[in-house]
């Protein structure tokens, strides 16, 4: 009878697993999750993951170069290394990070109870795992991409590239794009379908304009490099042309492709960073954000722009006088709405009652950061200034300016001022300020070497340089630097630690907030809000705990800022909440099963992952759930 | 504490009035206009840029192409009759046309299969020249898209023959009808690009 019973004991697992899912205990309750602050916890820790791993690349790199004729690890390592850093640091680190902050913040934002499609958001962190995953055992398949994050064809076309790396790559960004792609419609649909009654898009918090803003980026951009990823597979896998000089293919037809992907992808990195910075500047100074409207204009402004500088990637391509004065132009135009966004937040801080804990240090440190970031990027888009430093270590000064100084920064910023909401507890201050000085002084140390080391004439991307070039000193400073970095990071994780076992009690608004979020219990209850609000104003929650005194300051309304309690048992069971499910997960696992049947040609691990998927698919579809 | 009427609890207590799966498809569809406007303008780069043959006008049946793209734009129209009588509660028109709009679709990918194997056999492949790769991979796509439309299509269809498609969630037809349109859209361009300006 043992064959009978076995499939009763599998239902009834699957039965035990599905009333675990839905009482939000153990371990099946998250891989069931469609809870978007689940979601969000998952998808900053994965993050946090994935940033140790790119981070620890990042130390190789520099322990190598940190002495001329250095040999901490062989050239094919070291090719490996600086794809693996950028590749992770961009796709697994800054860009997850992003969504972890839409997750938690955006329903909550615009008094939400869900975002519009909770399966499929579980669908997207699912997807961004898998992806990460698939990129990473490339090291099993002997040897990770070395082709840069970039991956310029014909550079890794097969006859030059053979190993199995470049296809883990592109395959991993391909799945990692599905990820981005599936919750950025969710999150523009949630935006603009689910606001709370009288949330109009000009009373939307910046981070929520944000998010939309890059929302819109991903959607548009992601396909450009989805081609070019399978016209890549197409020439490697099954002889296409694409990029094959021999039979007439252009190189720069991969670099058109990635960039116009590329240079929106800069700002997808940016604006949520842009977004977080805007909530935590009128906080902590107790005033409202400056110029509202020019910084959300300013915002889609850098949208739109994003699309029209991809070519200042390749000046020393020869695309001619023109198109380069263009593109310098365009370039040069794309910094005016970043200019009057830094002014605005600077306004936001004049005349502030300004109280400087960790998350303003972080915002403020952005800033200065970022400023100098924007600068040299400046520099970079006048023609014959950038002939110089085309491929120099200043331009890898430059976007870890942008990309570190600004949005790690803001990440951080992010990390302290929400982590009260979603923990309950506050992290330490003390170590805060020990984490912030050390980082800034540790990325300073790190990278303004590095400007120097390019208009030096230091080259990037070699593994190691010989002595007497005057580098010695620089390249030895910006390794101090990098384990400075290190050391803050561990910093931060151990304030972590302690902070959520012994941290002080946040409360629901401990900085004294502006937005939805901070009237709701921390961490908030499954529901999010018990009543859905209505707004009346921008900046409303502030609204209900002041008026404006004498002298525009202000006076707190006696009984306002009733903050959302608890609700009775019986209130809270009227709720409804969308059903957990297991499908999110089943389509995202068969993706890199189906790509993995491509890497090596093995086409009944092609079927088997279609299979999979349609399961999932079909699963999905005929749920008894009342929500995509 | 008084209950709402049903109706609020669905489509029309989104912020726009649109429903979310609608405004979705729409997204998805704009970000589908960049992927095919990438697959296009490589095809257009690399137009007679071919170093060896077979060439187009070597392979190119216009007539035979015109019939297949004539197939594939009459079921738009099936599309469209399909998601009317889901609207107005026609059942028995609604499934009669969700069956035809998919078998036209099949119609259309036997001759995209067909004219594959006709221009192999002429010495045409993925790695013959720039023209194979590029016209290949092109409209391999597109016929992937059809695919996938033709899988919803029967899946509705299925699904409608079981009786769980009606005037209540035509929203389902409707959305697969965009989608649907949207890919031969794509083929009309597809077609104007590569087959009828080829001459030029």
């Amino acid at each position: 009878m043992a064959t009978v019973s076995q499939p009763v004991s599998v239902l009834e697992a699957l039965r035990r697993v599905r009333q675990e899912a839905a009482t939000y205990r153990g371990i099946w309750s998250w891989i069931a999750t469609v809870d978007h602050k689940r979601i969000g916890i998952l998808y900053g820790v994965t993050a946090f993951i994935f940033l140790l791993a790119g981070g620890i690349e990042a130390l190789l790199i520099r322990l190598q170069l940190a002495t001329p004729n250095g040999d901490v690890v062989s050239p094919e390592v070291y090719n490996q290394l600086f794809t693996m850093h950028g590749t992770t640091m961009i796709f697994l680190v800054v860009m997850p990070m992003a969504s972890a902050f839409f997750n938690l913040l955006v329903p909550l934002q615009i008094g939400a109870r869900d975002v519009a499609f909770p399966r499929l958001n579980a669908f997207s962190y699912w997807t961004f795992l898998m992806g990460g995953l698939l990129l990473h055992a490339s090291v099993l398949a002997g040897g990770a991409p070395n082709g840069g994050w970039f991956g310029y064809a014909p550079l890794t076309e097969f006859p030059y590239n053979p190993g199995h790396g470049i296809d883990f790559w592109a395959m991993g960004l391909q799945i990692l794009g599905i990820s981005s792609m599936a919750s950025a419609f969710n999150f523009i649909v949630t935006i603009l379908n689910m606001r709370a009654p009288g949330m109009s898009l000009f009373r939307m918090p910046v981070f929520t304009w944000m998010t939309l803003a890059t929302a819109f980026l991903i959607i548009l951009a992601m396909p450009a490099i989805a081609v070019a990823l399978f016209q890549l597979e197409f020439d490697r896998l099954f002889g296409a042309n694409f990029f094959n000089p021999v039979k007439g293919g252009t190189p720069l037809l991969w670099q058109h492709l990635f960039w116009i992907f590329g240079h929106p992808e800069v700002y997808i990195l940016i604006l949520p960073v842009m977004g977080i910075i805007s909530e935590v500047l009128p906080t902590f100074s107790q005033k409202p954000l400056f110029g509202y409207p020019f910084v959300v204009f300013s915002g889609i402004a850098i949208a739109f722009m994003s699309f029209g500088v991809w070519a200042h990637h390749m000046y020393t391509t020869g695309l001619g006088p023109i198109a380069n004065a263009a593109f310098g132009v365009s370039t040069i135009l794309i910094a005016v709405p970043t200019g009057v966004k830094i002014f605005n937040w600077l306004a936001t801080l004049w005349g502030g009652n300004i109280s400087l804990r960790a998350p303003l240090l972080f915002a403020v440190g952005f800033i200065a950061m970022f400023v100098i970031g924007g600068l040299t990027g400046v520099t970079h888009s006048m023609v014959p200034s950038d002939y110089q430093q085309q491929d120099s270590y200043y331009v890898v000064a430059h976007f870890h300016q942008v990309l570190f100084g600004g949005a790690i920064f803001g990440i951080f910023a992010g990390i302290y001022y929400w982590f009260p909401k979603f923990t309950g507890r506050l992290l330490n201050e003390k170590l805060a300020q020990l984490h912030f000085w050390l980082m800034l002084v540790g990325f300073n140390l790190t990278f303004q070497p590095m400007m120097i080391l390019g208009l030096m004439g230091m080259p990037r991307r070699i593994y190691t340089y010989p002595q007497g070039m005057g580098w010695d000193e620089w390249n030895m400073l910006a390794t101090i630097g990098s384990f400075v970095i290190a050391l803050s990071i561990l910093v931060f994780m151990a304030n972590v630690v302690v902070s959520l076992r012994r941290g002080e009690e946040a409360g629901a608004d401990p900085w004294d907030g502006r937005t939805l979020e901070w009237s709701i219990p921390s961490p908030p209850p499954p529901y999010n809000f018990r009543r859905i609000p209505v707004v009346r104003a921008r900046d409303d929650f502030w609204h209900r705990k002041y008026v404006e005194g004498p002298g525009g300051r202000p006076v707190p309304v006696v009984a306002g800022g009733a903050y959302e309690k608890h609700g009775h048992q019986e209130d809270e069971e009227h709720i409804h909440l969308p059903s957990p499910s297991y499908f999110p997960l089943i389509c995202s696992l068969g993706l890199p099963i189906f790509a993995l049947g491509f890497i090596f040609k093995d086409y009944a691990l092609v079927a088997a992952g279609a299979v999979v998927i349609l399961y999932g698919i079909y699963g999905w579809a005929l749920e008894p759930a009342t929500e995509g | 504490m008084t209950h709402q009427p049903r109706l609020a609890e669905t489509t029309l207590e989104t912020a726009t009035g649109l429903d979310n799966r609608k405004l979705m498809m729409w997204l998805f569809l704009a970000s589908e206009a960049v992927f095919f406007g990438s697959l296009i303008a490589t095809y257009l780069l690399y137009r007679g840029q071919s170093l060896q043959g077979p060439y187009p006008e070597d392979v190119f049946n216009i007539p035979f192409t015109s019939v297949s793209s004539f197939i594939l734009l009459m079921s738009s129209a099936t599309m469209a009759l399909a998601v009317g009588a889901a609207q107005r509660g026609q059942l028995h028109q609604m499934r009669t046309w969700l069956l035809v709009t998919p078998l036209l679709g099949i119609s259309f990918l036997a001759g995209q299969a067909f004219e594959f194997t006709e221009f192999y056999r002429q010495g045409l492949t993925l790695s013959s020249n720039l023209f194979g790769t590029t016209f290949y991979v092109l409209t391999g796509f597109h016929g992937a898209h059809v695919s996938v439309g033709v899988l919803i299509l029967l899946s509705l269809w299925a699904a409608a023959m079981l009786g769980k498609i009606g005037r209540h969630n035509a929203i389902n037809v409707e959305i697969a009808g965009l989608y649907w349109h949207f890919v031969d859209i794509v083929w009309i361009v597809i077609f104007t690009l590569v087959y009828l300006l080829e001459p030029l």
